[in-house]
């Protein structure tokens, strides 16, 4: 028993993650007909608490709450491993990442997400402002825009061979790509 | 709240939900038990760190391609079988999954979603599972998330498509 725990509590390999995120796709359609697709919960929200008069939220987001059951599932999940089945060893960053983040003040590797980007503290800095408040914003208005993030298009709708999935798949890959590689190393400066 | 029951054939993007039948909340909860194992894997697999991201974007690690394409692959063959042997679901119902149309949101929208999962580090399901493992913070990140939905529904209508 013991050793099954220590098993689980190591990181899970990408074989093994992507297989149990594979599955979500028949699981839902077999357990209840439902598609895939965790970003339309943000548009839910907005549907139930501030609709507002505006026809996009306006249809009926109460036959959708299945999703919002799935996310609240979500967040405990997070929880439960977070705190029962959590990895002792620090997580392995690429040196090369390590070193050029360290150049732009980041000495935070220990968490999930570097505090000196990613807190309360952080909000009132100009790059963890532009990074949580814009970043945030881009991610709600973009995954719209798009009618789906990774989840609805990457997975699910692959999954289902859509192509204009892979069209959106693909911009995805370029906006991070461009993101990461010649528009962050500006934000990190501005601290 | 008539009003509100209309979902207009145009906007297939809400058609998540392909069953006919009502549930109520005990039958919901199997919902949460799936959405339960897959934030163990989120947690488990560093798929929510903000550094196994750029990590991807600067193609230093293998990890989130493995992640991902093996997802895909799992996914798109669960869809095949279940389409060649017509499962039904386990309330007996033809399953269905909705098309997704293309528009030029897809570029537009991609694009732009693609430039705050490299800063956040994290797409939506990931988000969520950040605050079950315990980093407040980011409740400021889904807030300005939900405030970008907004706004994009606001403006849909003057938007490229």
């Amino acid at each position: 028993m013991n050793e099954l725990i220590q098993t689980i509590s190591a990181p899970w390999p990408w074989y093994v993650a992507g297989t149990l995120i594979g599955l979500t796709v028949p699981t839902l359609l077999i357990i209840g007909n439902k598609t895939f697709g965790i970003s339309s919960n943000l548009r839910h929200l907005c549907a139930a608490c501030f609709p507002a008069n505006i026809t996009f939220f306006k249809y009926d987001w109460k036959k959708e709450t299945w999703n919002l059951f799935f996310v609240v599932g979500v967040i405990i999940g997070a929880f439960i491993a977070t705190h029962y089945l959590s990895n002792p060893t620090l997580i392995k960053i690429n040196p090369v990442l390590q070193q050029e983040l360290a150049k732009e003040g980041i000495t935070d590797f220990k968490n999930l997400l570097p505090k000196d980007l990613f807190s309360f503290e952080a909000l009132f800095t100009l790059r963890g402002f532009i990074l949580m408040v814009v970043g945030g914003f881009l991610v709600g208005f973009g995954t719209r825009y798009a009618n789906g993030c990774t989840s609805g298009h990457s997975i699910m709708g692959l999954s289902n061979l859509q192509w204009p999935s892979l069209v959106a798949t693909i911009c995805f890959m370029i906006g991070g790509f461009v993101m990461t590689n010649f528009i962050l190393p500006y934000i990190l400066q501005l601290k | 709240m008539s009003e509100n029951k209309e979902i207009t054939n145009s906007d297939k993007s809400i058609a998540h939900n392909n069953s006919a039948k009502k549930e109520n909340g005990r039958s919901l909860i199997k919902y949460s038990l799936v959405g339960i194992v897959f934030g163990i894997v989120f947690v488990k697999a560093e798929i929510i760190s903000w550094f196994r991201i750029q990590e991807m974007f600067k193609l230093q690690s293998f990890h989130m391609y493995g992640v991902i394409g093996t997802a895909v692959v799992v996914g798109a063959l669960s869809v095949a079988l279940i389409k060649k042997f017509k499962i039904k679901t386990l309330q007996k119902e033809a399953i269905v999954i909705t098309n997704k149309p293309f528009t030029k949101g897809n570029i537009y929208g991609g694009l732009v979603f693609g430039l705050g999962w490299a800063m956040t580090g994290a797409c939506p399901g990931p988000l969520f599972a950040q605050i079950g493992a315990g980093i407040g913070s980011i409740s400021i990140v889904i807030v300005s998330a939900l405030l970008g939905t907004w706004t994009y529904g606001y403006f849909k209508e003057k938007l490229p498509h």
